[in-house]
């Protein structure tokens, strides 16, 4: 695999993007910061800042989107299906405590606290595009790690072909879910191999911080070669299958979502044309590129499918 | 009577204008969020199907209380209707698309959405331009047949914003039960 594609993927720049781009906010951030020293060590908040986390090279250097466009324009239809709903209502999304069972054909089964969970794993920030299905997309600076480090820690066995993941099912809290807009819990799934690519993360934090409910918050997963819905939220459950698992938009409309959900300019949507993207923050629309412009990487993954049947 | 027939429609005319001004000091405010160009459409469409619902109430206010002055108000409502159905259009053609015609042909032919808006808007227009005088008296009786297309525009529009939606269907079926009403109510008085 190509892991340095010269126009794709170069070495981070000496200021963060991130810094610069959002250097007011960290100035807010640290006088916060210096006001949370006054207050009794049970009144302050826990660290919502992660330390310096290394830069992964397959990072892009494309500019990323601001803060703000990042956390209050989402799909999360657990907090509502207005693309400022999220934002509004990610107070209802209890983080804490936190449990991940994982199951299926693994070796080593089990439910596991979320920082029992994370523990061995070194946090890197992931530049990544996100493509959305509805002809958007942003450039997100995500942390996290490879998600096929943690499945190999549980031993996968020689049956399991699928993950299947589920977002957390608490329609006391979450009000989405009080309404059948979807059937909950949210599931999605990958195929084995789509798992294990290195670009595939579990992401944790955005910005050097840890995820807002309305992103997914605590553990989300993050598929940048595949429409954004597939890159499930607030994951309470991991299970191997030998089935190709259901996933949560195909079981709604069939016709308009299909299982891979790899972003691909020559397979419209029935609603939209899947051609061209707005990317958040730009006037112009711009192409939208095979894989969501990570062909170089995953496209082998593919080799042989007919990507218009299998969209 | 007179003058204060002239109040009303002012004050009708500048309460149609109130969504564009909110609209605009939003813009001015940055205060559309991160899609404002997506922001400004789907804002000018559900005023468009507002207005055009209101325009629609007329005939039914008149039938169940008597009072004549909204269907005096229906022309008022129906051209600030088609106004932001043309600002809606042009938002969609000169800002998301940025005059990309085949796109716009392709979204137009391929995309059931866009066909049903496009459908309904072009059965507004000629309501829209033969709203004045001199038209309904050229066109005399045939001139109530042609207005009836306000019937098929309104269902048309509403389906428009019923396919846009991925999946919760309350706003376009909330504004779909209050059409069917409003039609329904016309064959109260026989």
């Amino acid at each position: 695999m190509r892991r340095h594609h010269p126009s794709e993927i170069r070495p981070s720049e000496i200021t963060p993007e991130a810094v610069y781009r959002e250097r007011r906010r960290f100035l807010g951030l640290a006088a916060a910061a210096g006001g949370a020293l006054l207050l009794p060590p049970a009144l302050q908040a826990t660290p919502r800042r992660f330390g310096p986390l290394p830069r992964s090279p397959l990072s892009t250097n494309e500019p990323v989107n601001s803060y703000k466009d990042i956390t209050t324009y989402n799909n999360f239809y657990e907090l509502g299906t207005g693309k400022d709903d999220p934002a509004r209502n990610a107070g209802r999304l209890k983080t804490a405590p936190w449990s991940v069972a994982i199951d299926g054909e693994v070796e080593r089964p089990g439910t596991y606290a979320l920082e029992d969970l994370l523990k061995p794993h070194a946090l890197e920030e992931r530049i990544y595009r996100l493509r959305c299905v509805e002809a958007w997309s942003m450039v997100i600076p995500w942390v996290g790690f490879p998600l096929g480090d943690l499945l190999k820690r549980f031993q996968p066995t020689s049956r399991a072909k699928y993950v299947a993941f589920t977002t957390l099912h608490d329609p006391e809290n979450l009000p989405g879910q009080r309404r059948s807009v979807l059937q909950w819990p949210y599931v999605e799934g990958l195929r084995m191999d789509e798992a294990m690519h290195p670009l595939t993360i579990l992401a944790v934090g955005l910005y050097g911080e840890v995820l807002p409910g309305q992103n997914g918050a605590p553990l989300r997963l993050v598929v940048p070669w595949k429409y954004g819905f597939k890159s499930i939220k607030s994951i309470v459950r991991i299970s191997l299958t030998e089935q190709m698992p259901p996933t949560a938009w195909n079981r709604a409309a069939p016709q308009e979502y299909g299982f891979y959900a790899n972003v691909n300019p020559a397979v419209d949507h029935p609603r939209w044309s899947q051609k061209r993207e707005r990317r958040i923050g730009e006037f112009l629309k711009r192409e939208t590129l095979p894989f969501n412009g990570y062909a170089a990487q995953v496209a082998s993954l593919y080799s042989g499918m007919d990507l218009t049947r299998w969209y | 009577m007179v003058l204060s027939e002239r109040w009303l429609k002012r004050s009708v005319f500048l309460l149609c204008l109130a969504p564009l001004g909110w609209l605009l000091a939003q813009a001015l405010l940055g205060g559309l969020g991160a899609n404002p160009i997506e922001a400004i459409i789907r804002f000018l469409g559900d005023w468009a199907l507002r207005l055009l619902l209101l325009t629609l109430a007329a005939t039914p206010l008149r039938l169940l209380t008597g009072w004549t002055w909204p269907v005096r108000l229906r022309r008022l409502l129906g051209l600030f209707s088609f106004g932001y159905a043309v600002l809606h259009l042009l938002v969609y053609t000169a800002l998301d698309q940025f005059f990309a015609w085949a796109a716009i042909w392709e979204d137009i032919v391929e995309r059931p959405f866009i066909t049903t808006g496009m459908l309904a808007w072009l059965l507004l227009l000629p309501l829209a331009l033969s709203s004045n005088h001199a038209s309904m008296r050229r066109l005399g009786r045939r001139w109530k047949q042609l207005h009836r297309l306000i019937y098929p525009a309104a269902v048309l529009a509403v389906i428009h914003f019923t396919l846009m939606v991925k999946a919760d269907l309350r706003e376009p079926l909330l504004y779909g039960a209050i059409l069917t009403g409003l039609l329904g109510l016309r064959f109260i008085r026989r």
